[in-house]
């Protein structure tokens, strides 16, 4: 291969990076050639954002050595990385919304040119690569997608010969992300190397042509990805045989334990999205699935569902038959809601309380306080009940919830809220950034639970997952959601489609689906 | 080699209570070195401060006195900070406390009655609590922050004692001094230890560090107030009123310094004069940080810091010494805390000098 013929563009050999307790990455080596798409592949914590990081220079490894086009070189701070050739477009977006793409950008390189300079080079390299970007409108107009290209657009300008883009996927529609995977093979012909890191196995047997694979801060394995299997590769990410997950339909249509009607919100915060004219109806049994891109009202539905907002119309929400949208969420759970939120500590979590009080974050009303009091030997059970049920990785029921990873964390939540048997469990983003077999346990709690009577509603970016687990899906974009399909009468390219703000004609949002 | 921080994987449990004693340890050398600067023998000085006000029962007695206004006020202030509502206007609300109750004790007393001392001790408890009310009520309608009203009420409320005492409540037999008549004997609480000044008020403060215990640690309500505190989006998600939490803390502290502002002028003075507190109600937010915003903790920090109010004194009156340097100690135990406080979130390492700690060093 070329690769191996021509000096690589990096070279990485023998790095090594302690945090306090963790070894984040253990004498890791890897090079990338000229023009090459290396996929760095692992799960949360098997210390790929660390690798990222040392490579960018935000972190300086202990020991080991970085060679860049065959010379060493000691790369001390993002301004050297950039230097050098290296671009790097983050998950998280660091854009003003209330400046303009061209302004956000010279902010970003501190450049000497004017504007209306910049606004040429910008369409100019927008138009070569085939990127969608205005550069006179304001960010806070952009969707999630225009922003990365944004953010991408600002690394070419510098024209890198590494370009590090971390999770880029995970923002946007399948046809977004197509169209993200064109503009990486020109820049690939072109001589551009990069770094691709993901944990989505189909885009990287798409998309790369080597993949080094890290399991606990070491590489484990590296294959070329056209030739390996996902089975292959998720097995070597996990170390171990993959769980598969089990769903059994509903037998016979429930009835409906989650309704709402006809609701048009308003958002409550600047740049949030209004919800207009939503309608849907979740039923015992069923698992609704809610696909879109984050931003299209997501976030204001599920506030709304839970109680956390209230609508002006107590009927908007019809909970258990009872009208709730004047309820707030003390009231919604006793009525038999559970709701697992998109954040995990700090509203999910605490992460300084002990697991035992995060135990009784939501379940107080279940029987856990007596005059006031609460009865710590009955949490204490529960908690221990979670932890053994769910499998949570930490030190015991006193540990603190920012001890625990991500993933733990999140089963830790799942656990707690479906503990309490509720006939209506609403899951934001339940598996997001966990890892491959936590995400595994997770979806098949879900499943159990609708298994056993319960509405389960899912919002998610993950559409794999939706269409694995839910009976329905619908989709939320622009704060309007379509009319839920039968899972099985849908595709991914469909809702693609609506995802991307194309609602089907005919399709009546007001309906919910057909009885 | 050099000396780096380290995030520790999670707090120090022992650090969180050696800390306080570290920075008393380093406070007493810093006092010393104070004291040889000023030219005072520094283990003479040290016994004056430290040590001789508790060689006698009076002593003692002194120290529980000037710590009961100062523990009621600052286990009110700490329940507030634990769901960051922060009261710093105590001062005001012990202000209204002994209005409230005063007026009560000139109105009523000398009648024998039993229900006189439970309606001043009631009457306190209610001119805090509605001092108090009033930031809490512009915080849940209006969003004020509420260490701008209650340090503001604070000065009105001042004024509001000093207008009494200059006017309508000034004693007519008193040769035009500003202050009240004397309550009568009716109207003053229980001496609790014959021959000193020790009165029934210190049980009050002595109970309020259980029951805050309880509140804060084994209560509903406490968890609320602490969830309130860490993680407002937790509480919000929970379905905990951020409302309630605030008008209870306000309304909780506003009490307990209300309380400690009748026992002061219904135990030693017996009369309201224009200044019945010397800075009880702030010192108290010192007392409570200190005690780590923990009723147990605040129960220790309340007697060192009235050990610090009553040694000051001694330093006056045996050494020469300005009263600045009894502000000088306060403030620098408060400066080796929070240094000290560096140790339970990190570790001191050794390391070799080739720069090689990144993202670990910030703290």
């Amino acid at each position: 291969m070329d690769a191996q013929t021509s000096t690589p563009r990096l070279a990485l050999r023998g790095i090594t990076k302690r945090y306090a307790a963790t070894l984040a990455n253990s004498d890791i080596s890897l090079s990338i050639g000229p023009g090459e798409i290396h996929a760095l592949l692992g799960e949360n914590g098997a210390g790929k954002s660390t690798l990222v990081k040392i490579i960018y220079g935000v972190v300086r490894p202990d020991s080991g050595e970085i060679a860049w086009e065959g010379k060493p070189v000691e790369i001390a701070d993002p301004n050297a990385a950039r230097r050098l050739g290296i671009g790097m477009v983050f998950q998280h977006f660091s854009l003003f919304e209330s400046l303009t793409v061209a302004e956000n950008i010279a902010l970003g390189l501190g450049a000497t040119e004017t504007i209306a300079e910049l606004t040429v080079r910008i369409s100019d390299i927008a138009r070569r690569y085939g990127l969608a970007v205005e550069p006179t409108q304001h960010v806070h107009h952009l969707s999630v997608g225009e922003r990365q290209r944004v953010e991408i657009v600002r690394c070419l300008l510098q024209s890198p010969r590494l370009l590090i883009m971390d999770e880029p996927t995970s923002v946007l529609t399948p046809q977004e992300a197509e169209g993200l995977f064109d503009v990486l093979r020109r820049l690939s012909s072109e001589g551009c190397s990069v770094l691709y890191i993901s944990h989505k196995l189909e885009e990287i047997k798409a998309l790369c042509e080597h993949a080094t694979v890290l399991r606990g801060g070491r590489v484990v394995g590296e294959c070329d990805p056209r030739r390996s299997s996902e089975q292959q590769m998720a097995e070597m990410m996990i170390g171990g045989a993959l769980p598969v997950a089990h769903r059994t339909a509903p037998l016979h249509e429930g009835k409906p334990c989650l309704q709402v009607q006809r609701l048009t919100l308003a958002a409550d915060e600047p740049f949030g999205t209004n919800l207009r004219d939503v309608s849907l109806t979740l039923r015992d049994g069923e698992i609704l699935g809610i696909a879109g891109v984050a931003g299209n009202g997501q976030k204001e539905l599920l506030a709304v569902l839970s109680g956390e907002r209230l609508s002006h119309d107590a009927a908007a929400v019809l909970l258990c038959g009872t009208h709730a949208g004047k309820l707030g969420p003390t009231t919604r759970r006793r009525l038999g809601l559970s709701f697992i939120p998109e954040e995990r500590l700090g509203r999910g979590a605490v992460a300084e309380f002990p697991l035992t009080e995060n135990a009784l974050l939501t379940v107080y009303g279940q029987g856990f306080v007596r005059a006031g009091l609460i009865r710590f030997g009955a949490v204490q059970q529960y908690a221990r009940d979670i932890i053994k049920r769910f499998v949570v990785k930490a030190s015991g029921i006193d540990a603190v919830g920012s001890s625990l990873s991500g993933g733990n964390m999140q089963k830790f939540i799942v656990g707690r809220e479906i503990g309490t048997n509720p006939r209506v469990l609403l899951a934001a983003h339940p598996t997001w950034g966990v890892d491959i077999g936590a995400a595994i346990a997770i979806r098949q709690a879900l499943m159990d639970l609708a298994a056993a009577g319960s509405g389960v509603l899912v919002v998610s970016e993950d559409l794999a997952e939706l269409f694995e687990i839910s009976d329905y899906i619908a989709v939320l974009s622009g704060g309007r959601l379509s009319a839920p399909k039968r899972t099985h009468e849908t595709t991914v390219e469909e809702v693609g489609l609506l995802m991307g703000g194309r609602m089907e004609a005919g399709t009546s949002p007001i309906v919910a689906h057909a009885a | 080699m050099r000396l780096s921080l380290e995030a520790r994987a999670r707090p120090a449990r022992i650090m969180l209570w050696a800390s306080p004693l570290l920075a008393a340890a380093a406070s007493v050398i810093g006092v010393s070195i104070l004291f040889a600067v000023l030219g005072r023998p520094p283990l003479t000085a040290l016994y004056v401060l430290f040590i001789a006000p508790l060689e006698s029962l009076d002593g003692l007695a002194e120290l529980a006195l000037k710590a009961t206004p100062l523990l009621l006020c600052a286990i009110g202030i700490a329940v507030g900070c634990r769901a960051e509502v922060w009261n710093i206007g105590a001062e005001g609300q012990f202000t209204l406390g002994a209005i409230c109750g005063g007026g009560v004790a000139l109105a009523f007393g000398g009648n024998d009655s039993w229900w006189l001392l439970p309606l001043m001790l009631l009457a306190g408890v209610a001119g805090g609590m509605a001092w108090a009310a009033i930031p809490a009520l512009l915080k849940t309608r209006f969003n004020a922050h509420e260490i701008l009203t209650t340090l503001m009420l604070t000065y009105v409320s001042i004024q509001l004692l000093g207008y009494l005492v200059h006017g309508p409540w000034k004693d007519p037999q008193g040769y035009s001094f500003p202050q009240t008549k004397q309550f009568e004997s009716d109207a003053m609480l229980p001496m609790l230890i014959e021959g000193t000044r020790l009165h029934i008020g210190v049980l009050f403060a002595l109970a309020a560090v259980p029951l805050g215990s309880i509140l804060l640690g084994r209560t509903m309500t406490g968890f609320r107030i602490r969830t309130v505190g860490a993680a407002p989006a937790a509480a919000r998600y929970a379905g905990f009123s951020r409302s309630g939490v605030v008008w209870f803390c306000l309304l909780l502290s506003g009490g307990m310094a209300g309380l400690a502002g009748i026992c002061e002028v219904a135990g030693p003075d017996g009369q309201l004069t224009p200044v019945i507190s010397p800075g009880y109600g702030f010192a108290a937010i010192i007392v409570a940080f200190l005690g780590r915003l923990n009723p147990i903790g605040i129960l220790f920090s309340s007697a060192l810091m009235a050990l610090l109010y009553l040694g000051g004194e001694g330093l006056q009156v045996t050494m020469q010494l300005p009263i600045a340097v009894t502000g000088t100690v306060q403030g620098m135990l408060l400066f080796f805390l929070l240094a000290a406080d560096v140790l339970i979130n990190f570790r001191v390492r050794v390391r070799p000098s080739r720069a090689a700690a990144g993202a670990a060093r910030h703290a």
